[in-house]
């Protein structure tokens, strides 16, 4: 695909607004519908998008597998590691309100945090199977 | 402080360990990584377990939620027990890993493949530990994703079909118990299973109990790979690579009949599953099947890793004996053998993998006259073989024999003549391996083989020699499943 | 016309049956796993439709109602969906490394091979 030109127009016009959109549902989740897990997707979208359009070489060098291999364990220890800190700081597992004097200011840091690990983790792990898959 | 958070740390800490394992980019690293973590795991069950058996049941709250609303870990004797021989099983074959894996995974992919075991540490862990229907589902998919994959690993083609097959019969019947939970859910509003446990009973015969139980059972029976849901079993087992094999064999099928026990006896009530509906009949008929036909099978193999994959078949089917006898004394003989037979069949599978690791091999022609060759590792063998037969002063004598008095307490005395039918059977497949082993030359200018590295005897005489101690000294492992037995049936 | 009060469910059950019939009937292995995702598709529709409450609106809390559909049903089949897709990914990998072994993704030719 990567030689027709209304395609790879097009891909360099969306993929910029899909990164940009996946940030938006990525930091809104704490308040409305949204979160770590649908950014994580949109994210994924706009970098397999490019691969589908440029080629997986392409995808490869913006974002090796080995780096995303890296980024996805340290998204998931970054989830676990939330729940450790609440444990630590007087909690059970993943009880954010342990995390601040204020329970609801606790809540919205913990939730932020875990919600940015499990988006990181899974835009990765998306791009990953379309690496595999796509070789 | 430590102490109130071990139910979630069980858990929460080889899920941990996996991206850990991730970044350590070493095999020998990762798997010196995974041993600590594995012996720590260990550790933590033997608390727990002292705690459940002494306090009564711990309650654990993730994210401090109270239930029914939210999450909750609740550890009773039974599932404390099944987390003890989880983490037990892992941590001693761990010695086992490191030279199996090095032989058999490639270099670049070690240190994956230890992640990928913790997180299939970490479902079966989850399915124990766990006082949520849900979350059951969900940890049982975090185990059987995980263990397609490592079935995928083995090194002959084979093993990629058999991963294939294993992952769509195992998702059909994780997909069924899914479903058995939302007509659950849609009827009671809640997904507790204590909770589960005091509202179904009330609901009575509606047909969305009904339905629920129906999908329920029959998605947890193909997971426990009782006949005639057992097609994927064999394979899996007979191709993964030697320690996936062997940690499988001694823990999978055994989360299996646990899950069984808790949907059937807390979720359900033995009244209804036993009295209500027919459950009695249908899982003892089953099962005897199993028994016969799996022995059969396993008489007629020619490789001895698929002769063990097949004895488990009939293996599996004494547990189901077990629970369909319905008593205290049944379902103590269930879970007693869940015990022994994890340890015998774990050692009997790593048997064979040093054994494959020396000869690239397993077929029972390949074996003649190994009793001289390998001494220490066929001895292993036979020692955990006439476990399976059921031979006294080993551990399998001491299920059986729980087995067959619960058969007769519930005066159905063609049980007990199928369990020791099903033993006789186990004796001919087991002569079979001695045979080839002992009684057969050697060939003639084979290359010579040394015996199997220490750190594997270690691991498979570990198991094999808590095979015989547990038939020696019952009053561990039958004092707790007796206990825990009535904890199931509401016993005082 | 009881029946078609729950046209939900119906929908369910012909998704499911469809789905199964996917799995078993085709050699073809892609073809399987795309019934494999019907099936469990089939169960997503179960729970949502269970979730609903009549008259309710979407789950977010708002002055202006006071009725809301079950969100719970909806978040336990968001992790179920990602189960399924991890489902899908693993079983796809396999499939393309069966075709790299085999040389082929239908089930007959790989039976065959494997009888060699």
């Amino acid at each position: 695909m990567t030689d027709n030109l209304v395609l790879r127009v097009v891909a360099k016009l969306l993929i910029p607004p899909i990164l940009l959109f996946a940030l938006y549902v990525q930091m809104h989740g704490d308040y409305g519908p949204g979160g770590g897990f649908q950014a994580g997707v949109i994210f994924g979208a706009g970098l397999i998008l490019y691969g589908l359009v440029f080629g997986t070489h392409a995808v490869r060098s913006v974002a090796p597998p080995r780096l995303l291999a890296i980024i996805a364990s340290l998204g998931m220890l970054l989830y676990a590691g939330v729940g450790i800190a609440s444990m630590i700081a007087g909690g059970s597992f993943l009880e954010y309100g342990a995390l601040s004097l204020d329970a609801t200011h606790g809540n919205h840091v913990g939730i932020i945090i875990i919600e940015i690990g499990v988006g990181i983790a899974v835009a990765a792990v998306m791009t990953i199977i379309f690496c595999v898959l796509a070789e | 402080m430590i102490a109130s958070h071990l139910p979630v740390l069980q858990v929460a800490l080889p899920l941990i360990a996996a991206p850990v394992c991730v970044l350590l980019r070493r095999g020998r690293w990762a798997w010196a990584f995974t041993t600590i973590v594995c012996w720590g795991m260990l550790a933590i069950a033997a608390l727990l377990l002292d705690q459940a058996m002494g306090a009564g049941p711990i309650s654990y709250r993730l994210g401090g939620w109270a239930p029914p609303i939210g999450i909750e870990y609740r550890l009773d004797g039974v599932n404390a027990f099944v987390l003890l021989i989880l983490a037990g099983t892992a941590a001693l074959m761990m010695p086992y890993a490191r030279q199996s894996v090095e032989q058999e995974i490639r270099p670049e992919r070690q240190h994956l493949f230890y992640c990928v075991f913790l997180l299939a540490l970490t479902g079966l862990l989850g399915i124990a530990a766990t006082g949520d229907a849900f979350n059951i589902y969900v940890f049982l998919e975090i185990s059987s994703l995980a263990s397609y994959v490592l079935i995928a690993l083995g090194r002959r083609r084979r093993a990629l079909t058999a991963s294939y097959q294993y992952l769509i019969i195992g998702t059909i019947g994780a997909s069924l118990i899914l479903i058995g939970i939302g007509f659950l859910y849609a009827k009671t509003g809640t997904l507790n299973i204590a909770d589960l446990a005091e509202r179904v009973p009330a609901l009575g015969e509606t047909p969305a109990i009904l339905a629920a139980f129906a999908f329920i059972t029959v998605g947890v029976l193909i997971k426990l790979a009782l006949f005639p849901f057992h097609l994927w079993l064999p394979n899996a087992y007979a191709y993964a690579p030697s320690f996936v094999s062997a940690f499988f064999a001694a823990t999978a099928t055994k989360v299996g009949a646990y899950m069984l026990l808790r949907f059937v006896f807390t979720v359900f009530g033995a009244p209804f599953a036993f009295g209500t509906l027919p459950l009695k009949e249908v899982l003892l008929s089953l099962s005897l099947i199993a028994v016969l036909a799996g022995s059969l099978a396993a008489l007629f193999q020619t490789d001895l890793k698929r002769l063990l994959a097949f004895s488990s078949v009939g293996q599996i089917g004494y547990l189901g004996v077990g629970i369909g006898l319905a008593s205290v004394t049944g379902v103590t003989g269930a879970l007693v053998h869940v015990f022994n037979h994890a340890l015998m069949k774990g050692g009997l599978f790593l048997a064979a993998g040093a054994i494959a690791y020396r000869l690239g091999a397993t077929d029972l022609s390949a074996l003649h006259g190994l009793g001289r060759r390998m001494p220490f590792t066929m001895a292993a063998v036979v020692i955990g073989g006439l476990g399976l037969v059921g031979v006294p002063i080993t551990s399998g004598f001491v299920s059986k024999w729980y087995l067959v008095q619960g058969a007769f307490e519930e005066g159905l005395w063609p049980v007990a003549l199928f369990v020791l039918v099903g033993s006789l059977i186990a004796l001919a497949y087991v002569g079979r391996v001695i045979e080839a082993a002992y009684f057969r030359a050697a060939p003639e200018g084979g290359e010579p083989v040394r015996e199997a590295p220490w750190a594997m005897q270690l691991s498979i005489w570990a198991m094999i020699a808590g095979s015989v101690y547990f038939g020696l000294h019952t009053d561990l492992t039958v004092g707790i499943a007796e206990r825990a037995a009535a904890v199931l049936l509401g016993a005082p | 016309m009881e029946a078609l009060t729950h046209v939900n469910y119906w929908a369910a059950i012909a998704l499911a049956m469809i789905g199964l019939y996917a799995i078993i009937a085709p050699s073809n292995l892609v073809k399987k796993l795309i019934g494999l995702g019907m099936f469990q598709t089939a169960i997503f529709l179960i729970y949502i439709t269970v979730g609903k409450v009549e008259g309710g609106t979407a789950p977010i809390i708002d002055p202006a109602y006071d009725v809301y559909s079950n969100p719970l049903p909806h978040v336990l089949i968001l992790t179920a969906i990602v189960v399924s897709v991890s489902t899908l990914a693993v079983g796809l990998a396999l499939t393309v490394a069966i075709k790299r072994a085999y040389g082929t993704v239908e089930e007959d030719d790989i039976d065959e091979q494997d009888r060699r």
